[in-house]
């Protein structure tokens, strides 16, 4: 019966996270978290600084592994199958959830076009041809809103572009592998206002395509791009909405403190 | 009233003592910076002074010749030191790289600690010694001296320096790329070899710049085992001419003429050194942009 329960959220979720645990050494950053992320939609995890937030998402593609003394227990679904299961590759998992990091993270020693192939060349299997790698990165960059801008120098530097630019250079690079389910980790702490619109645009194009998950500080942001909100504090999930309901009606005496500007 | 323009006379006062301060400084510093430079400038003025007038074609293509000859050159200790340096880096270059990129990934790890020490040390090592431990561990046994052996003396002097800068190099490089690559589905040592050491690169080819011109002047770990030769030999399992050997030999004789070659040999060693920075620097340059793997 249990079981089948599971199925049935499984189905309509692409990620659901049962009973996750995420600790640094002894601190324990996420505590016991169960939450849905639902197919084609975008999900925005709000809460104050040191929250977990970042842990949590850093544990949906496993890279919370990659620091020193980082542990996860507990169990992440991806499509109903578990990416903590023994004998699931780490790498392979990486392939299939894009992320995109606080601070824009091109390659500096690659040129746009390498950028948003690098990818693709991650592992020396299924490669693309050439053709049609240009073929992906020209596909990815219009996603990105990106193409007009650098379709005439994508030999050029990476590092050649401006803050937004590079970001915007950095989810078509995630896209570029078509991963089901992208993972934003404030995608646009770093940029101004008129690029954080840009890449609040993009997330509103990549809905019904793609899974998103966005981590935010700012409030106004998780009601403008997200159709579910989650909110989180000291570790734990606290509750899980959708946005509009979140905002205007939260079910939680602390989500409602933390909306209203009463901490944070 | 009074005490406002009391305050702006004190911060006149403070500002013009502020101004005298940082010309003093500034010209200090000024002193500092070109006494930093002076040895270099004297050095190369000097060695073109005593050096140049006996630098022509046959001190490149041919043989010394005995004393109170004219001419002869130096082409056996110039493709001689050329020898031993493409020996040092092929040890050097591929052992200290490595070994730093080892540092760099595992940095509170107990043997990265002790590599770390160890190679702190060995950097200090005077070179003389590292000639006795060559000539002891590759000239005794063999029973005569050999490129070869002045070749691993130079590589185990180079691994320290090229060591600890490719550790440098590689930590200055962002935690934050290095988890893009991963993101991205990089394994690890591809993150490692194609992000991490990618983006390092410049700075450990000028580290390795700096090492290959430390040593290409090393005379003393080559006084036990390349030895020195009078005649043209490219075989490494025989004793093998080079610049600083020539240059010490030339220079404790009592022959003017062979004081002249000593310059010569002096000023051809640092253009050699020169000449190794500006290739790889253009090698390095070229390559940039198009490396995606």
């Amino acid at each position: 019966m249990k079981n089948d329960s599971r199925a049935a959220t499984a189905a309509r979720a692409r990620i659901s996270v049962r009973n996750l645990d995420a600790r640094f050494g002894a601190n324990r950053a996420v505590r016991d978290v169960s939450i849905d992320f639902p197919d084609g939609q975008v999900t925005a995890i709000i809460g104050p600084s040191g929250c977990g937030k970042s842990t949590l998402l850093r544990c949906l593609n496993r890279m919370h592994e990659t620091v020193p003394t980082a542990r996860v227990s507990g169990e992440v679904l991806l499509d109903g199958r578990d990416l903590y299961a023994r004998g699931v590759n780490p790498i392979e998992v990486r392939r299939h959830i894009g992320m995109v990091f606080q601070r824009p993270t091109p390659f500096p020693t690659m040129s746009i076009r390498d950028n948003v192939a690098a990818g693709l060349r991650a592992s020396s299997r299924d490669r693309p041809s050439r053709r049609r790698e240009g073929e992906i990165v020209e596909e990815s960059l219009r996603t990105a809103g990106l193409w007009d801008e650098v379709h005439e120098r994508l030999k050029d530097s990476a590092t050649a572009l401006s803050g937004g630019q590079q970001q915007r250079l950095c989810i078509a690079r995630a896209m570029a592998t078509r991963p089901s389910v992208i993972l934003l980790d404030e995608p646009t702490a770093s940029l101004d206002p008129l690029s954080t619109q840009k890449v609040e645009e993009l997330v509103h194009q990549l809905r019904g395509s793609v899974t998103v998950i966005i981590v935010t500080h700012n409030m106004q942001q998780a009601a403008r791009v997200s159709d579910r909100t989650a909110f989180m504090l000291l570790g734990e999930l606290v509750e899980t909405a959708p946005t509009p309901e979140m905002f205007t009606t939260p079910s939680d005496p602390r989500t409602e403190a933390y909306i209203t500007g009463r901490f944070g | 009233m009074t005490a406002r323009l009391q305050a702006t006379t004190a911060r006149r006062r403070s500002l013009g003592h502020r101004r005298a301060l940082s010309g003093v400084m500034g010209a200090l510093m000024w002193l500092a910076a070109i006494l930093a430079t002076l040895p270099l400038i004297l050095l190369l003025f000097h060695l073109l002074r005593e050096g140049a007038s006996s630098i022509d074609l046959a001190f490149f293509t041919r043989l010394p010749k005995p004393v109170g000859e004219a001419g002869g050159g130096m082409a056996h200790a110039i493709v001689g030191t050329l020898i031993l340096v493409g020996i040092a880096g092929a040890i050097g270059l591929p052992v200290g790289i490595g070994a730093g990129l080892y540092l760099a990934e595992q940095r509170g790890a107990r043997l990265a600690t002790s590599v770390r020490f160890l190679s702190d040390v060995l950097n200090g090592m005077p070179s003389i010694v590292m000639g006795i431990f060559a000539w002891h561990f590759l000239v005794r046994p063999v029973g005569h001296f050999s490129a070869l052996a002045g070749g691993i003396a130079l590589g185990a002097m180079m691994i320290p320096l090229v060591t600890r800068a490719t550790e440098e190099m590689v930590r200055i490089v962002p935690t934050a790329l290095r988890e893009a690559a991963l993101a991205l589905g990089y394994p690890h040592w591809r993150t490692s070899v194609s992000i991490v050491l990618r983006t390092a690169l410049p700075g450990i080819v000028t580290a390795a710049l700096v090492a290959i011109a430390r040593i290409a002047g090393e005379t003393a770990p080559l006084l036990f085992t390349a030895f020195g030769n009078a005649w043209w030999s490219v075989r490494v399992d025989q004793p093998i001419a080079a610049l600083p050997l020539q240059i010490y030999e030339y220079a404790k004789s009592p022959y003017d003429d062979w004081h002249r070659l000593a310059w010569a040999a002096a000023l051809v060693l640092i253009g050699l050194v020169l000449i190794i920075s500006l290739l790889a620097r253009f090698v390095t340059r070229s390559r940039h942009g198009g490396v995606g793997d």
